[in-house]
């Protein structure tokens, strides 16, 4: 392979993925000189083969990952932007509430899960709950935490001029706390990713509704391990499209002040 | 220590001053003594300057005379009345801050517009004062730029314009120039006095720059520390436009030379001790 493009904006690119190249290239060589068997080891060729074969039911379970993880995101931004915009109205909300978020956070969400999976009775419903428990945190903890970080002289300047509760709030607390959420809901996406699979895992449904941690389940018992592979490489990349998509969201939302560069009109 | 609130009433009578601290004493809750029995008197049209070294208690004073803190005892008015009583015409309140303080989310327009916002007028309402603000201090054709675009001078300028939105009667400035280069913050200098003469301004200003002081006022309040007290009361009757000829002049020297003095008096004979670390050295 040719390294002719450069080395300056281009190969930041393109660094990574020759590192994915040589690992899959050094993974498929392995693969045919030891001759080791698809069950234990499949080739990338084997998966890839794999992806093709079972596309339809791949492509379905995928779906139903991303949909519950989608919607758990979309919850815990919600209700995670409330409970922070709450904490900032009183600390004696904060005070009395705090521990347990803590609480929800430190406990494994394998531990909890049971609990939601029996209690709520549509599973969908119940594994979209867990994702939101592991995925709220961050954005709690984050939001709270930039409506909290305000120039105290911004402040003073809004007390001075009379500004009201409402004021300061919707005019430096939310825009000051800004950065600090999408830092959150960068974690929390990943998160709510991770909430879906693990709460799928121990609720073990299949059916209809399978999702790709039931044919992770599924290709393990049988021994399909090609499949399994395959489910997880597509795990993997819907967490990483998941991550650029809110990587791009948090730029094209703060880079006008946050990087001068964009400014320019 | 001079009776410090009778030479004040004595040399100007009949108005009602702007603003009248009496006794104002601030401890803090963690039960440092800020600030001893003040008293000052601030009359419409003073340039009044309040000088000395860090930790003398003059950023509580103004942030006391600016309503943001309250006395622990004593009181201040505000042309004869309370804080509430202000933010009328005639009675209008504004700050300039020690670092800019712009909102790094929001073109140097809006920035300039939101004292008008928060007092609830609307956008069409407000152009013509931000236009008006933004030309006052030379940033006319920045006014769609974020305050990040701006050298640290252009961002201090947005911030008086921003003080200045609301025609305030009387400005507060907690040194303002003070993370300034030297050129910068004479510039910056110059441009203020003229517009508290064109403005006809009441202005406080906290500085421990005594060139500043003296280039500034028409009068100047020495304080010193622990707790922070009024040591001097020093007018400086010069004619206002001043130039950089009463920079050099003699008299200009006279003033720092008596200011220096005072201030090192402040520090009381304790020329190494912490609190007094920002004090100039009295003159040779």
């Amino acid at each position: 392979m040719s390294a002719g493009g450069g080395r300056s904006f281009g190969f930041d690119r393109a660094a990574p993925l020759i590192v994915a190249l040589l690992v899959i290239g050094a993974w498929q060589a392995a693969t045919v000189a030891w001759d080791v068997p698809a069950w234990l080891v499949p080739s990338p060729l084997e998966v890839g083969r794999t992806l093709i074969a079972d596309r339809a039911l791949l492509a379905a379970s995928l779906g139903v990952t991303l949909s519950i993880a989608l919607a758990a995101l979309a919850i815990a931004i919600v209700l995670g932007v409330a409970i922070a915009l709450a904490f900032v109205q009183s600390r004696w909300i904060e005070t009395a509430f705090t521990p347990y978020v803590v609480l929800l956070q430190v406990t494994p969400i394998v531990a909890i899960a049971p609990l939601i999976i029996i209690w709520v009775h549509d599973t969908r419903i119940a594994l979209i709950l867990c994702a939101v428990v592991v995925a709220i945190f961050p954005i709690v903890s984050d939001t709270t935490l930039g409506l909290r970080s305000v120039d105290p002289r911004l402040l003073d300047l809004f007390r001075m001029n009379r500004a009201t509760r409402w004021q300061v709030l919707a005019r430096l607390r939310i825009p000051s706390a800004l950065p600090a959420f999408f830092g959150g809901l960068r974690i929390a996406g990943g998160l709510s990713l991770i909430g879906a699979v693990v709460a799928e895992f121990v609720a073990g449904t299949g059916g209809q509704g399978a999702g790709l941690a039931y044919q992770i389940l599924m290709a393990g018992i049988q021994l399909n391990i090609p499949r399994l592979f395959a489910a997880l490489v597509l795990i993997t990349l819907a967490g990483v499209a998941l991550h650029v998509a809110l990587a791009w969201l948090s730029r094209r939302a703060l880079a006008h002040w946050h990087e001068s560069e964009l400014a320019e009109r | 220590m001079p009776p410090r609130g009778e030479a004040a009433e004595g040399r100007i009578g009949g108005t009602t001053p702007a603003v009248a601290v009496a006794q104002a004493t601030k401890t803090f809750d963690n039960g440092t003594r800020a600030l001893e029995a003040i008293d000052l008197d601030i009359r419409p049209g003073e340039f009044v300057t309040v000088l000395g070294p860090s930790g003398c208690g003059k950023s509580t004073l103004l942030h006391m005379i600016a309503g943001l803190l309250a006395p622990t005892s004593g009181t201040i008015r505000w042309w004869g009345g309370p804080w509430s009583a202000t933010g009328t015409d005639g009675r209008r309140l504004a700050m300039v801050f020690q670092a800019p303080t712009l909102m790094p989310w929001a073109r140097l327009d809006a920035n300039v517009r939101l004292p008008l916002e928060l007092a609830g007028a609307g956008h069409a309402k407000t152009e013509a004062s931000v236009r008006e603000a933004l030309a006052l201090v030379g940033l006319t054709e920045f006014a769609r730029h974020y305050p990040r675009q701006l050298s640290g001078g252009m961002q201090m300028r947005a911030s008086i314009a921003r003080a200045l939105v609301t025609r305030p009667d009387l400005l507060l400035m907690d040194e303002p120039f003070g993370a300034l280069d030297e050129f910068t913050r004479q510039h910056l200098d110059i441009e203020l006095a003229s517009l508290w003469l064109k403005r006809k301004l009441t202005i406080v200003f906290v500085t421990h720059s005594i060139q500043e002081a003296v280039f500034l006022s028409t009068r100047v309040v020495v304080m010193g520390p622990r707790p922070g007290r009024l040591i001097d009361d020093v007018a400086i009757d010069e004619p206002h436009p001043r130039g950089d000829a009463f920079r050099v002049s003699t008299r200009f020297a006279g003033y720092a030379q008596r200011l220096s003095a005072a201030v090192a008096r402040a520090c009381g004979g304790h020329p190494g001790d912490e609190a007094c670390a920002g004090a100039p050295a009295s003159g040779p």
